[in-house]
């Protein structure tokens, strides 16, 4: 069940990712950490519990919702906007 | 150069353009504006009354004096200065890293949420203020269908009112502080009687929608297994638990200060923020000739204060270096405009304390640094049986403020924890000293820069 | 342990300045010999280069002079629950020098069979062997010499608590305390911070780390004694793929993973912070990730969390001053560890209560005499640490 819902907007080109081997699509301008949130509930599992986390402050200061892309890259999920083709892995099971 | 492009960094670029300079304004954004101005993607289209309600005058003002003055500033989007070393900038964007020089540094850096968790905060789901009025703003999202929140300071009621106009249920509207606490401040908030009525607007509005606004509240728990389902919570004896999808929180607002720290600025306590901030005189000179000091990023006073300050750093600028500013009596000016600002900031603190008992009552399984995992009770037990009682050896001993945001969203909590467990006041456990980089950086990037030879190390302990 | 008494006079048998893991270790030592112990360290024991420094508890690379200290130390380590009640997360992990070159190889080679006879044996693995024993090293690490006996720890939790056990042991820990008094008269030590601590002692441990002249200059003593920056910096947790301490032939990069993941790597070079505190410079940052990244492909998207640097004494053969003062009677310096105190510093702690309670130490000290170098104050070589 994902976390952030959208409110009505302007219509966007949708964008095609992958989010831990599914096919997704996400909207141009969206974050991604807002397409991986508009259809899952976490980012990530924290390294030392395995906690899902989803992130706390969007504005690129806690650090909470870095990501891992299937070629092991990293990024910040709040302020990397989602780009065509991106492999993304949560590891959180969606 | 200008570091931030909100209110302050834009109003900073604005005067030192006026008096035929060419500002580097360097920005982690992607576009202008800031946090409280932040600007969606262009392909969002979004209205600027929509975006920014009641402050949609004041916000188009500034943006579009920005864009007006692009070609005339050299502004620098998506780019990271994650280390200051004399008077060179490190400025890393798009995986390539260069130093920059700068004559004079204008830090306008902003300011973050003052997170003081409760138990259940790293849950999926459970988000800032701040970020909760970003989704909205920036992603034209709200963090769930049905919000709760909670916490303290204008901030709380304004993004309730926001989600609420904008088709979110807001399940609950919870203020930690009292209602006595607004009617002790009433006087300084009359300083700013726009503001302050802007303020009972909100209220106002949130009433007639059937919100619940609760004062007095200490927040207990929000629950959930994989991502929060309620928040419960207390108020004058009664236990409560709201149901909810998301839970939006914050206790005021934590200036972002590492930078001024690693330009070796002079730093202070301040008992209104109750925070460690660079000293500057009224002008915004920092303790570093150089280094000036503009908006919340220096001490919170809110967005249109960050106007004044940005531009009368930038005087301070233009006069330090010898250049005649545009308006010969604008500083004098931007200093008797911003008196009301401290005034009202005063009352704000007054009206929005945050909790006093919030470390006696944080219960020992609460996790205080969610990078590393540390808990409460961790800090505790080290302050007990060490005897720590100053944050850097807490840090050493226990990790926090070791983890990604090196202390950004604990820092607050974790100094209230250990003043309270070392029985002192709160001023008296220091700071935490910022290192570089002030965000994390990738190990591989390009550099611009000749090689140099190694010098044999063959020390390694 | 931070005392702020309105005014104290105290009187022990020995005065320590300095509160880092040598002081430190010498007060504990010291008690543990029934001698009367008072510690006066300036802000907070091992939060200097003791608490700073790499980790590494290394004696592998050590000059053969201080390979007795060094061998010595480990026998202290392998017992660090009971001499300080906590493990330090000290973990003996072997240390594996790399070469990245023939030559490289060959100074390596040449290594261990000079330190062979004097207790320190080392292993030395090269080509494919080499290769598939650590796939995960870059490709310019050709071959290592591995010395299993040596590990590392937790610099932030092992100083601190030195300093804790010696004042569970009975030591007085004065923290806060910032020496200005120093004076020898009359067969005593006075020494105190001129306002609320005055000690009376009988003998007097210069351990004052990078500042150490400061106290010996006082008494006529001196030495060419540097301030170095060791740059470090620690990644985000990362899967474990390394068990070893790392270090190479020539300098330059020296790593390990913690137990949580993250690693840390050294090699970068820093510059005084004011008086009290190092920085690593932003080149040598630059230069010390190109290495990381060149020698650990594993970190190829890992992100640096935090950089930092400390102060460290540096003498320019590499040696520490460790002994006797030759101006003062009863006055026993030890300093200058070179960015490679942390291993033998609970040795030289130990070599220091042996020296105060039956005046010689078991672990040969002559080439770490202060008399190697001018000792008048006067010495045009001399630079002070600050």
């Amino acid at each position: 069940m994902p976390l952030l819902y959208r409110i009505e907007s302007a219509p966007r080109e949708r964008i095609a990712f992958e989010l831990d081997g599914r096919a997704c699509t996400a909207l141009e301008g969206d974050t991604v950490l807002t397409a991986i949130l508009t259809q899952a509930s976490a980012l990530r599992r924290a390294e030392f519990s395995g906690a899902p986390r989803a992130g706390l402050c969007l504005m690129g200061a806690c650090q909470d919702c870095w990501v891992q892309l299937a070629d092991g890259e990293r990024l910040r999920a709040c302020t990397t906007f989602v780009e065509p083709g991106m492999r993304v892995r949560t590891g959180a099971g969606g | 150069m200008i570091v931030g492009a909100g209110p302050a960094g834009m109003r900073a670029a604005e005067q030192l353009v006026a008096a035929g300079q060419r500002p580097v304004v360097v920005d982690e954004g992607a576009r202008h504006g800031g946090q409280i101005y932040r600007q969606p993607p262009v392909v969002m289209r979004r209205e600027r009354r929509d975006l920014y309600g009641f402050e949609a005058g004041r916000a188009s003002a500034v943006l579009d004096r920005f864009d007006d003055l692009r070609s005339q500033i050299d502004y620098r989007a998506r780019t990271l200065v994650w280390q200051i070393e004399a008077n060179t900038l490190q400025l890393l964007h798009a995986g390539r890293n260069h130093g920059m020089h700068f004559d004079a540094l204008i830090l306008a850096t902003g300011a973050t949420d003052r997170v003081l968790p409760f138990p259940g905060w790293t849950l999926p789901g459970v988000y800032t203020l701040g970020a909760a009025q970003v989704a909205l703003k920036f992603q034209g999202c709200l963090i769930g269908p049905r919000v709760v929140f909670a916490g303290t300071g204008p901030l709380l009621y304004l993004v309730a009112w926001q989600y609420a106009s904008h088709g979110g249920q807001v399940a609950a509207v919870l203020d930690t502080a009292s209602a006595s606490a607004k009617w002790l401040a009433a006087p300084r908030l009359l300083a700013r009687p726009a503001v302050a009525m802007k303020g009972a607007y909100f209220v106002a509005r949130l009433r007639m929608m059937g919100v619940p606004l609760h004062g007095g509240v200490t927040l207990i728990r929000a629950e959930g297994a994989d991502r929060v389902t309620a928040l419960a919570w207390r108020s004058g004896g009664t236990s409560h638990t709201t149901e909810c999808d998301a839970i939006g929180f914050g206790h005021g607002l934590r200036s972002e200060t590492q930078l001024a720290d690693m330009a070796r600025c002079a730093f202070d306590y301040d008992p209104i923020d109750q925070a460690w901030l660079p000293t500057q005189d009224s002008a915004g000179r920092t303790s570093v000739p150089g280094v000036y000091l503009a908006g919340d990023g220096a001490g919170i006073l809110g967005a249109d204060a960050a106007e004044l300050s940005g531009a009368r750093a930038a005087l301070a600028a233009l006069e330090d270096l010898g250049i005649a500013p545009a308006e010969p009596q604008g500083a004098k000016r931007i200093e008797r405009a911003l008196h009301a600002h401290a005034t009202f900031r005063r009352g704000l603190e007054t009206a929005f304390a945050p909790p006093e008992r919030w470390a006696a009552d944080a219960p020992d399984e609460l996790i205080v640094c969610r990078c590393e995992e540390i808990t409460a009770g961790e800090l505790r037990a080290c302050a007990r049986e060490t005897g720590a009682r100053e944050m850097n050896r807490l840090k050493a001993l226990t990790r926090i403020g070791m983890g990604r945001c090196q202390g950004r969203m604990c820092a607050p909590a974790a100094s209230r924890l250990l003043a309270h467990a070392a029985g002192c006041e709160l001023h008296e456990v220091g700071r935490l000293r910022g290192q570089a980089p002030i965000k994390p950086i990738p190990i591989v990037m390009l550099h611009d820069r000749a090689p140099s030879t190694i010098v044999p190390e063959d020390q390694d302990d | 342990m931070t005392e702020r008494a309105t005014s104290e006079s105290l009187k022990a048998d020995v005065a320590i300045i300095g509160g880092g893991i040598v002081g430190a270790s010498a007060a504990l030592f010291l008690r543990r010999s029934g001698l009367s112990v008072v510690l006066l360290e300036r802000n907070l024991c091992g939060a200097a280069a003791s608490g700073v420094n790499y980790g590494g508890v290394r004696t592998q690379g050590r000059a053969i002079a201080q390979l007795p200290l060094s061998l010595r130390a480990r026998s202290l380590w392998a017992r660090l629950p009971e001499l300080i009640g906590i493990d330090g997360e000290y973990v003996p992990s072997g240390h594996l020098k790399l070469a990245r070159s023939q030559a490289d190889l060959h100074k390596l080679e040449t290594y261990r069979d000079a330190v062979a006879e004097h207790g320190l044996d080392l292993q030395i693995t090269s080509g494919s062997a080499f290769r598939r024993a650590h796939p995960w090293l870059g490709e310019q690490a050709i071959a290592g010499s591995f010395c299993a006996g040596d590990g590392h720890a937790n610099p932030r939790l092992v100083s601190p608590a030195f300093a804790r056990a010696a004042q569970a042991a009975g030591a007085r820990v004065i923290e806060g305390c910032d020496v200005t008094e120093l004076v020898h008269t009359g067969g005593a030590f006075i020494v105190g911070d001129g306002r609320s601590v005055t000690v009376r002692s009988r003998w007097l441990l210069n351990c004052a780390g990078a500042w150490a002249l400061n106290v010996a200059r006082r008494f006529g003593d001196d030495a060419p004694m540097t301030s170095i920056h060791p740059g470090m910096a620690v990644t985000e947790a990362v899967p474990r793929f390394m068990d070893l301490n790392i270090g190479v032939e020539g300098g330059g990069i020296y790593g390990r993973q913690t137990a949580r993941g993250n690693c840390v790597m050294g090699g970068a070079r820093g510059v005084a912070n004011g008086a009290l505190y190092g920085v690593p410079t932003a080149r040598s940052i630059a230069e010390l990730c190109d290495r990381m990244a060149a020698l650990f492909p594993a970190l190829a998207h890992a992100h640096v969390i935090r950089f930092w640097s400390g102060v460290e004494g540096s003498l320019p053969d590499h040696h520490p001053v460790i002994g006797p003062s030759p101006t003062t009677p009863q006055l026993i310096h030890a300093f200058g560890f070179c960015g490679a105190g942390f291993q033998i510093g609970p040795a030289v702690g130990e070599a220091l209560a042996e020296l105060v309670h039956h005046g010689r130490s078991s672990v040969a000290l002559d080439a770490f005499s202060i008399t190697r170098f001018h000792t008048a104050s006067s010495s045009s070589s001399t630079q002070g640490a600050h």
